[in-house]
């Protein structure tokens, strides 16, 4: 009872801490994006300006719709109050709200991301743990590790497709669902290709990862204590050793799934995946500024958010994390 | 420059191979000079003109006389694979310069002053690591249209956050040995006292994060030309050569696989060598 209640305060001083330390953060992120975006040449009435049957007065007419001629530091705080307050403002592409079409799109993206992260771990735990305790496992997996590391996502990607869709018609080699189709089966077929490209990397990331923090456990007293006292290996392994390696580990698996809600454009564009990463194509090549600055914001508070919950989780599962924090 | 680096990599490499009877790293490190090289030695290694048209021979599968194939102009893919390799490696290690420079030059700053200017280049460094890394430069690269020169500092600037952490760690634990504190009783200025002292005991960890930067470089320049918005035609790169393959994958896979295998070969070089000198590969998509 009292050990739950250290933790609870615990929780709570990290969470507000955490939180009053990323308004400041996030401000200076939206300040930095704003003004790349802002300060870039062509601006966001670019495109009409290159089209020769749009009127300089019309342009001048939207350039004062979109607020475009007041000084930019005006721009910011009346962009800044209205983001906060949940308006996003209008997509320069179709008129909807922003906000909309940022969240129709959220679904796609984390079913991808989520089936890709579960395969991933699904590799990555057995090998890391195996890599890290067995010289022999660890000759095979290492290199194999590297080499995911060093794969181009894209070009994987071309190389499925042409492999399975183009070449042996096994797949679709595109899109979430055939326009006819929508069932269960359909959908997994879709998800095969895009969901494999991301969980080779991630998992060669991770058992890459997990390998080198359980080693590090292994080689801690606490171990050789525990094998001197005649504990089974397996145990030692998946018990004690995991123990220790997992908070670090944790914290880096969240990571990577909160930089995979941007992270995943290169996957879902080769894949033409209706998530967010291809919005975020389509909104560049269209100069969609509000479309493109919620894309980041909402990348830069996911990566945040995530960070936050993995220091939260770390602090449950280690108990020295505890002590210090207190 | 490029030569010292490979060099030392590959002296750095050695020390471990003995120990570990592994030969990866050797093998590593000779095929990154193998590569600096062929780049280098592009106009006298490849078959044909850099940008020689045979419309005869347009879109013809490999074979003895083009070995790669040819594009839909009928230019030599092997040639172009050659001078992209100059464009491509040369973004690698230019940017993980920048990169290294900048991130040496704010964590050993962060890790020596300390205090108040510790938390707020750290807090800045936390702040830049949390935007989307490759969104944030399709966006500065397609909106700025930058030449390729632009387009390096562009990639160096974005990855500077990792090489900051790490020296700035080294930095905390060299800043409290004897011979620093012996320097600073000797009068010697925070400036000489971190460039003559702190810094050579850093080198170590820099030589990895360069070799580590020069991958990620590699790839963030591919994934950059593969969206159209890197280096741009007719100038080859690794990337625009696989962002024109793609419409034309299933009739003509060559186009697609053989700049997709060089970029896939150097960065694992890369990481490969950097592996083996103690740092850990690191991959952010």
């Amino acid at each position: 009872m009292h050990v739950l209640h250290a933790r609870g305060v615990a929780v709570i001083s990290l969470v507000a801490r955490r939180v009053i330390l990323a308004v400041p953060l996030l401000f200076f992120i939206s300040l930095l994006l704003f003004g790349l975006l802002h300060l870039a040449p062509g601006g966001p009435l670019s495109t009409y300006l290159e089209n020769p049957n749009v009127r300089p007065e019309d342009i001048e007419r939207l350039r004062r719709a979109m607020g475009l001629d007041r000084s930019l530091s005006v721009q910011y705080v009346t962009w800044l109050l209205s983001f906060v307050r949940g308006d996003w403002g209008y997509s320069y592409a179709d008129g909807r709200p922003v906000l909309d079409r940022v969240l129709e799109r959220v679904p796609a993206t984390l079913e991808l991301i989520g089936v890709a992260a579960v395969l991933a771990l699904a590799v990555a735990l057995p090998a890391g743990v195996f890599a890290a305790a067995r010289r022999g496992v660890d000759r095979v997996t290492s290199p194999i590790a590297v080499a995911g590391i060093s794969l181009p996502v894209f070009w994987v990607g071309l190389l499925l497709q042409l492999l399975f869709a183009s070449m042996l018609g096994w797949l679709p080699s595109s899109g979430r669902q055939s326009f006819d189709g929508g069932d269960l089966g359909d959908r997994l077929a879709h998800l095969v290709l895009p969901a494999t490209v991301l969980a080779i990397v991630l998992s060669a990331a991770w058992s890459r990862y997990l390998r080198r923090t359980m080693r590090d456990a292994l080689s801690m007293p606490a171990i050789t204590v525990a094998r001197a006292r005649g504990l089974p290996e397996s145990r030692l392994l998946w018990r004690h050793a995991l123990t220790i390696a997992l908070p670090s580990f944790v914290t880096v698996v969240l990571l990577d799934a909160a930089m995979l809600t941007s992270g995943a454009v290169v996957t879902e564009s080769v894949f033409a995946w209706p998530g967010i990463g291809s919005l975020f194509t389509e909104s560049l090549v269209k100069r969609d500024y509000a479309v493109l600055m919620a894309f980041l914001m909402i990348g830069s508070v996911a990566v945040l958010t995530l960070n936050l919950i993995a220091d939260v989780l770390v602090l449950w599962l280690d108990p020295s994390a505890r002590r210090e924090s207190l | 420059m490029t030569g010292i680096a490979v060099t030392a990599i590959a002296e750095t490499g050695r020390t471990t191979l003995r120990q570990r009877r592994d030969r990866g790293p050797q093998v590593a490190a000779i095929a990154l000079s193998a590569l600096v090289a062929a780049a280098v030695l592009a106009p006298l290694l490849a078959p044909f003109a850099a940008d020689a048209l045979d419309l005869a021979h347009r879109r013809s599968a490999p074979s003895g006389t083009h070995w790669f194939g040819t594009d839909e102009l009928g230019r030599d893919v092997f040639t172009r694979v050659l001078f992209g390799a100059r464009v491509s490696l040369a973004i690698g290690l230019i940017s993980a310069t920048v990169s290294v420079m900048i991130g040496a030059a704010i964590g050993a700053t962060a890790g020596y002053a300390g205090r108040w200017v510790d938390d707020l280049l750290m807090r800045a460094t936390d702040a830049m690591l949390c935007i989307p890394r490759l969104p944030l430069l399709m966006i500065a690269a397609a909106f700025m249209r930058p030449s390729v020169l632009l387009l390096v500092v562009f990639v160096g600037v974005v990855g500077w956050m990792e090489t900051a952490r790490v020296v700035r760690a080294s930095v905390q634990t060299l800043a409290q040995r004897d011979y620093v504190t012996a320097a600073r009783a000797m009068g010697a200025s925070p400036w000489r006292v971190v460039v003559r002292h702190v810094l050579p005991g850093v080198l170590p960890v820099l030589v990895v994060a360069t070799t580590l930067a020069v991958g990620r470089g590699i790839l963030l320049e591919s994934a950059l030309s593969f969206f159209g918005v890197g280096v741009q035609p007719p100038t080859a790169s690794w990337g625009n050569m696989l962002y024109q393959a793609q419409t034309t994958m299933s009739s003509e896979p060559w186009l697609a696989v053989f700049p997709g295998v060089m970029i896939f070969l150097s960065v694992l070089a890369c990481n490969a060598v950097g592996d083996t000198i103690g740092g850990e590969p690191v991959s952010r998509r």
